[in-house]
């Protein structure tokens, strides 16, 4: 719907945006990725299988600007309508402030695949059935306000809807789920929106910034009407406010990056109530460097500490997968470039040391002219039923995209 | 190309100091690095990058440079970039604040997931989005990092130049040593031979074309060969212009994120 609509709205503001500064562009892709140790929970062998075609259209005149991203989706998976509006806004710039309204992609903070203070909707999926890097983040439909003034820079982003992330589909994915056997599932959206505030500076060098997010957990928490004999379990967002800071700056011949958040769950702040997610603190610390020409290194070391860890054992029911108080998480990533940047060689791996929680991307990507890339990749998971990937471990893949763009 | 040249060369001829005929070699390169990438207050241009590969297969860069002084020549500036081809880093950009002996900073907005990140990068012999030109070869080497020496004086395209011979102070340079002509007049470095660590022909960087722009001689059109794979990348500074009135608010993640439209043409 909303794709068809964009496609409708490109062509009849075509005309109208004839003396504004006006660029068309796209693509076409082949994504496909296949299961390489077994079938879906549906029994197919693929998690990924679409053709798609995306339309770009930049608008702009004097202080404003128009942007329109809208995918059309041929998908080969049974699924009804993947196509959909990726971005659509309206940007006004004035000297010292400025805004965008309307769908639109907002990251903040300074992970690699590890979200601290980046509190916007994403599309865990898609990072896990091999689409490319332009389907991580979601949009949120919100208004986004800029402001520059002497002391620092100012974003406030306000979304009248909550957006959730999109979380991979029980349907193609081996999810754990502590109750199999209840088939009655509903889920609650938040009825109100949610905003985020950042501050952001030069400080002695650093690049700096503050973060507060009031609004709701992004992936959804479950309860069951009963835990004895649960005939119904119901989904919702628990709310969340978090408080955080980053900083990066040149240290040696890299780039440190140090990020920082207090999660604060207002619904439990006893942590007695094992459904909702205990109020955490999140640490990050990376490192970024280039030893050789064209080679780039990336280690994050990455913690998250339960604040209220005896409530949450206390409460939490027999049988139930346990979290650990301290959880430690350590992730690398390889980037080797050959034949003058157009072949590139990348590896991600993640481990956590608690649960032995382990993700593996690696991908190779050519660039077989300047319009046609091709890339291949796979993702294997390993560690206990219950980690975040651990539950995947029956889903590795192998997966292939390819691009044409104009 | 030579008519081009003539009222900068009656120019400066005729402003030339005798003095000049004792500078050291170190003095021409500072003269060198002040004409070829400081003059003006700032400068613009929209360049295209060539790389063709020995077979004559090409692919085409193609992206804004704006660049700002902070200082004297061989002090700090800032560069901003903004990509336009390849498709698939359209919208990207770039920023560096550049010291003098010390390493840059460099951020980059990446597009597909809307994201401000700073970069680490060698800036010693890292290519230049995958060119012949490395990050040095295009923002320019601290003159302090290499022992510079008058070798001889010979012409280039029938312009006296100074020949000088750089030799790095460390073993971290691209090259092993390098020959620079550079004019005598315009003080532009027309030609430059860099030789790898075992002395054999490296890259050759040719100045091809020449024009004045408000008063300053600037390459507009240079190539950079690697003599030993037979790739080789042109480049093109088309709209070529300095004192633009870039802004010292330009250089920020504001404008990374949104790169104001009247720098774009």
């Amino acid at each position: 719907m909303f794709a068809r609509a964009a496609f409708l709205a490109v062509l009849l503001l075509a005309p109208l945006a004839a003396q504004a500064d006006l660029a068309l562009s796209g693509f076409l892709q082949q994504n496909t990725a296949f299961n390489t140790r077994g079938a879906n929970p549906d029994g197919r062998h693929y998690k990924w299988l679409e053709e798609r075609a995306q339309l770009k259209l930049d608008a702009g005149e004097g202080a404003w600007n128009l942007r329109l991203k809208g995918d059309l989706a041929w998908d080969h998976l049974g699924r009804q309508d993947q196509s959909e509006l990726r971005e659509a806004y309206v940007d006004y710039s004035s000297g010292q402030w400025d805004l965008r309204v309307g769908r639109q992609v907002v990251t903040w903070g300074l992970g690699d695949l590890v979200f601290v203070n980046d509190v916007f909707p994403k599309d865990h999926e898609a990072l896990f059935a091999g689409r490319p890097l332009d389907y991580l983040k979601r949009g949120v439909d919100a208004v986004k306000l800029g402001a520059y003034p002497e002391f620092a820079n100012v974003e406030l982003v306000v979304a009248p809807h909550f957006r959730a992330s999109r979380i991979p589909d029980a349907r193609r994915f081996h999810l754990y789920d502590p109750m199999p056997a209840v088939a009655s599932r509903a889920t609650t959206m938040p009825g109100q929106g949610d905003w985020g505030l950042r501050l952001y500076r030069d400080v002695a060098g650093w690049d700096a910034a503050l973060y507060v997010y009031r609004g709701f957990q992004r992936t959804p928490s479950m309860r069951a009407d009963s835990m004895v004999a649960p005939t119904r379990i119901s989904y919702f967002y628990p709310r969340l406010s978090v408080y955080g800071a980053s900083l990066s700056g040149r240290v040696g011949e890299g780039v440190l990056s140090l990020e920082a958040a207090a999660y604060d769950s207002p619904e439990d702040r006893a942590g007695s109530d094992f459904a909702i997610p205990n109020s955490q603190t999140r640490l990050l610390a990376g490192y970024q460097f280039q030893p050789v020409e064209d080679l780039t290194l990336g280690f994050q070391y990455y913690t998250e500490h339960m604040q209220d860890y005896s409530a949450y054992r206390a409460t939490l029911p027999a049988g139930f997968p346990v979290d650990q108080r301290w959880s430690h998480t350590l992730t690398a990533r390889v980037t080797q470039m050959f034949l003058h940047q157009t072949l590139r060689l990348s590896i991600y791996g993640s481990w956590n040391e608690g649960n032995g929680d382990r993700f593996l991307n690696p991908e190779l990507r050519y660039s077989f002219n300047d319009r046609v890339w091709a890339a291949v990749g796979a993702n294997v998971y390993g560690g206990k039923a219950a980690g975040a990937f651990g539950q995947l471990s029956r889903d590795d893949n192998l997966y292939l995209q390819l691009r044409y763009e104009f | 190309m030579l008519k081009r040249w003539l009222p900068a060369m009656a120019v400066l001829t005729a402003l030339l100091p005798m003095s000049v005929l004792a500078m050291t070699g170190e003095e021409v390169m500072k003269k060198a690095q002040a004409a070829f990438l400081y003059p003006g207050k700032d400068f613009k241009a929209r360049v295209t990058m060539k790389l063709i590969a020995k077979d004559g297969g090409e692919r085409v860069r193609e992206l804004v440079m704006l660049r700002k002084n902070f200082g004297a020549p061989g002090g700090e500036q800032k560069y901003f970039m903004v990509f336009f081809k390849p498709a698939d880093v359209k919208d990207m950009s770039f920023m560096t604040y550049k010291y003098p002996a010390k390493d840059d900073d460099r951020w980059m907005f990446i597009p597909a997931v809307n994201m401000v990140k700073r970069i680490a990068a060698q800036d010693k012999r890292s290519s230049f989005v995958g060119s012949d030109f490395t990050y040095e070869d295009v923002s320019g080497r601290d003159i302090e990092d290499d022992s510079h020496a008058i070798e001889r004086e010979e012409k280039v395209g029938g312009r006296d130049c100074y020949v000088v011979k750089s030799t790095p102070k460390a073993g971290d340079a691209d090259f092993g040593h390098k020959l620079t002509w550079v004019d005598k007049a315009s003080f532009l470095p027309l030609r430059e031979d860099q030789f790898d660590r075992k002395g054999a022909a490296y890259k050759l960087f040719t100045a091809d074309e020449v024009a004045v722009v408000k008063t300053h001689p600037t390459v507009i059109r240079r190539t950079m060969k690697n003599q030993q794979t037979g790739h080789r990348t042109e480049a093109v500074y088309a709209n070529s212009d300095y004192e633009v009135g870039i802004e010292d608010s330009l250089f920020s993640e504001r404008f990374l994120r949104q790169p104001p439209r009247k720098w774009l043409d």
